[in-house]
């Protein structure tokens, strides 16, 4: 029965999490599916979120690490892994009982709680939440964009317009190389070991571990009824149950249930602390694992793969070629141009703040209905990797939505009212005469006043009938029309300089509304 | 005279107003008896029925739309904004268009365009979406580039070839109807602007004459049955997307015409009496008149002003 719930729930929870990161429709624009992932626990402590965090923290200590097993997607994506894994094994697959890597599990909460604010690229790229959105991201939703096009042809060709057809790109090479390696890693563990990940790595499993020794109800063996057979210790992807010693490690159970039916004898319970004897076992047993582990060190072969996968995954970007998305301009128009600065997504406040609170899960990079944002590279240097960043190669950002900062878990991109998005200041337009057509070419053009909302671009007049832009970077909000559709080329003659500190445009000047009375129709 | 009657009195007065103007009507109409119409203007009215004034001037919507046929409808819905904004064609008056065209028989009416802002908020915000969708007309996407194809404009001077969205190459009879307003690339936006929408590389336009490439785009084969000029709301300044209303006048106005360089002339001598709008300014008519597009000569056509109220 707990472990029906348990399975239902995940499955509901974990379905709902990645259809809202797929979905680009009206669907999922409310506010009831952005709750799963503010529910998450790295973005409740960044966004700090006192209410959610006490919460979860109640959670565990009363059930154990039920987050684990329930809320945290990629928990259940490794379920999902190693379910898979056993189904599919020619041999009966078996886990063993493993000594917990206490150490390795301290030392990396104490890495991540240490680097917290300094280096937020590391705690994004081990953070569960995160790094299951990148996934999602960067890997599933081109596939379910290719899928959605499939359908259009199929359904366009009999004259139905239900579905309409997405361009499918990959926004950055190295974000989707990241959500490649941790796919892979995390499946690979997932499939041999279980939750190795989450008993190890995962800085979020190692809190709720700590607290999880506490826990009211959590699975207790009845020493009187095991015989020391083994069946649930096969079946424990945690590795935390010893049936030898018949003790299990609460820390490092996440609350499956899979070895409660696994127990011929019955001797497994999940229960309360209210038997002596169970108590008296299960203290025993902690002791038994923390000596042990005192006793030994950390397993080579995983710290290994743990420095080489963060090498990997520093180094790796480095030999990248360098992305050329950001030249845009030259000042004179033959050398290519790179922002001073790069634009955060509106509401962002700064790029300390941004540093500070995103982990780069990508969620405002899928919401984005005008594609305007996608995981930075370099931009905001090494720290900053993978945050969203704004670029105008396939649109530019709508004066009226206000999506990314309405979805953003974390608090890096703070909630904007349209009112206070028509003032958001992101950047401001920088335009480069020499090379706009209207000059060298003596043509009109006009397309960048076309696109600006604010008219901080206008079109005043040049020779004869021709009129050229003007620029009022005062009331420019750096929404980038100007720069997305400009059609110079290779350098655009207009673009969008982005603030380290996003500011206040002053408000356009409302000119009065005159009342024209038309008599005649004028020809 | 109690609250009863006083209502009462009322609705008798409106009803004998309505009764008198539409009676004024017909003599407001300039008719050149016998000569077949060129241009309808029609002014003071709803959109909705300042348009079914003016097609009955041409003896009815099924003078252009057949039975069995495929018809496009082709607003501008090229911004994210309101009707109020008028930044995009009037909902009434393509709901009223697209049900005409049922009425004559047509067997698919489709809307689109080409828009610039996201093309999901605009289809909804402008309000022409639900209002076409309403009157069962189908509403379907333009904004990627396997939707278009290529077709060869031989009579062109720049702009030789351009990718042209399908549902325009595969209907049988397409209806433009553009929005009124200025534009700060081309200096006015009516009906040969709204060309642009539905093709797919605009940039190309921008950077080679702009002027030049919507004269040029109006010379493909396949020309619109219809060019209907929403002037309801007139945006003044700021085009083409305009900030506020105060960018906007009501004109309450309405032009129809087959010629598209004629309509777009008169249109703009009445976009002249709100601001200076010389003709010399707005190139691309005198360049699809050069290319025999319409004519600029509006003495010459047969023109049929009518004043609603």
């Amino acid at each position: 029965m707990l472990k029906k719930t348990r399975v239902v729930a995940s499955i509901a929870l974990f379905s709902l999490i990645t259809f809202y990161f797929l979905d680009f429709t009206d669907l999922t624009s409310g506010k009831t599916l952005n709750l799963l992932v503010k529910i998450q626990f790295v973005p409740a402590i960044m966004a700090s979120s006192l209410i959610i965090l006490i919460i979860l923290i109640a959670l565990t200590l009363l059930f154990g690490r039920a987050y684990c097993s329930s809320i945290c997607p990629m928990g259940i994506y490794q379920d999902i892994i190693a379910w898979i894994s056993k189904r599919t094994a020619k041999k009966k697959k078996r886990y063993k009982f493993s000594k917990a890597k206490n150490v390795l599990r301290t030392s990396m909460l104490a890495a991540t709680l240490i680097i917290l604010l300094r280096f937020p690229l590391i705690v994004g790229l081990i953070d569960p939440y995160s790094a299951y959105g990148r996934i999602v991201s960067n890997i599933f939703r081109p596939i379910y964009l290719a899928g959605n096009n499939v359908l259009e042809m199929i359904f366009t060709r009999f004259g139905n317009y239900t579905f309409y057809r997405m361009d499918i790109f990959i926004m950055s090479v190295f974000a989707f190389a990241v959500a490649i390696l941790t796919l892979g890693i995390v499946g690979y563990l997932a499939w041999k070991h279980g939750r190795t990940y989450c008993n190890t790595i995962c800085p979020v499993g190692t809190v709720l571990g700590f607290l999880s020794r506490f826990s009211i109800f959590r699975i207790r063996i009845d020493k009187s009824k095991c015989n020391s057979c083994g069946a649930c210790e096969m079946k424990c992807k945690a590795a935390c149950i010893s049936s030898k010693q018949k003790t299990v490690d609460n820390s490092r159970c996440v609350d499956c249930f899979n070895c409660l039916n696994a127990c011929r004898r019955n001797a497994l319970h999940f229960s309360s602390n209210n038997n002596k004897q169970l108590t008296v076992n299960n203290e025993a047993s902690e002791r038994n694992v923390d000596n042990a582990v005192a006793g030994k060190s950390v397993d080579e072969s995983k710290r290994r793969f743990l420095t080489t996968g963060i090498v990997t995954a520093v180094v790796v970007p480095a030999a990248i070629i360098e992305d050329r998305v950001n030249s845009l301009t030259g000042n004179d128009g033959k050398e290519s141009y790179e922002r001073q600065h790069p634009i955060l997504p509106p509401g962002s406040i700064d790029t300390k703040n941004m540093l500070k609170h995103c982990t780069s899960c990508h969620l405002c990079i899928s919401k984005c209905p005008s594609r305007v944002l996608k995981p930075a590279f370099l931009e905001y240097g090494l720290a900053g990797m993978m945050q969203p960043t704004m670029y105008f190669e396939k649109g530019f950002c709508n004066f009226d939505c206000t999506v990314c900062s309405e979805v953003c878990p974390n608090g890096a991109i703070k909630q904007l009212t349209k009112d206070e998005k028509h003032l958001n200041q992101g950047g401001h337009v920088v335009f480069s005469r020499e090379i706009c057509i209207v000059q060298t070419e003596e043509t009109n053009c006009g397309a960048c006043s076309e696109h600006c909302p604010t008219q901080a671009v206008t079109m005043v007049p040049y020779k004869d009938s021709l009129t050229i832009p003007q620029i009022n970077v005062e009331i420019c909000v750096g929404c980038g029309g100007c720069e997305f559709i400009c059609p110079v080329r290779p350098f655009r003659a207009i673009h969008v300089e982005g603030h380290a500190v996003q500011g206040q445009a002053k408000p356009f000047e409302e000119q009065e509304k005159e009342e024209k009375e038309i008599e005649g129709f004028g020809f | 005279m109690n609250r009863k009657q006083f209502l009462k009195t009322i609705a008798l007065t409106g009803a004998a107003i309505t009764f008198k103007s539409k009676g004024g009507m017909d003599l407001m109409a300039q008719s050149q008896d016998g000569k077949p119409v060129d241009m309808v203007a029609v002014m003071g009215g709803e959109p909705d029925e300042m348009f079914k004034q003016a097609i009955e001037e041409f003896g009815g919507i099924s003078k252009f739309v057949k039975k069995g046929w495929k018809v496009v409808v082709k607003p501008n819905i090229g911004w994210d904004k309101s009707p109020e904004l008028a930044g995009n064609t009037n909902p009434k008056l393509i709901a009223e268009i697209v049900r005409q065209c049922f009425q004559a028989g047509a067997k698919e009416v489709t809307v689109f365009d080409h828009t610039c802002d996201d093309w999901i908020k605009c289809y909804k915000n402008s309000g022409i979406e639900a209002a076409a969708k309403a009157e069962g007309a189908k509403v379907v996407p333009a904004h990627e580039e396997s939707y278009y194809r290529e077709v060869k404009l031989p009579d062109a001077k720049k702009l030789k070839t351009a990718k042209i969205h399908e549902a325009i190459l595969d209907c049988d009879a397409w209806i433009n109807v553009p929005v009124l307003k200025h534009h700060g690339g081309a200096n006015l936006s009516i009906s040969m602007k709204n060309y642009m929408g539905i093709v797919w590389d605009r940039r190309i336009f921008h950077s080679t004459d702009l002027q030049q490439c919507i004269a040029d785009i109006c010379t493909m084969d396949k020309k619109p049955a219809l060019n209907i000029v929403d002037a309801y709301r007139t945006m003044k300044s700021n085009g083409p997307q305009g900030r506020s209303t105060s960018d906007v006048v009501d004109t309450r106005s309405l032009f129809v015409s087959k010629d598209i360089v004629a309509v777009d002339t008169a249109a703009a001598k009445f976009f002249g009496q709100i601001k200076a709008m010389p003709l010399e300014r707005v190139g691309h008519l005198a360049n699809g008149q050069t290319l025999g597009v319409g004519t600029m000569d509006l003495d010459k056509l047969n023109i049929k002003r009518i004043k609603i109220g």
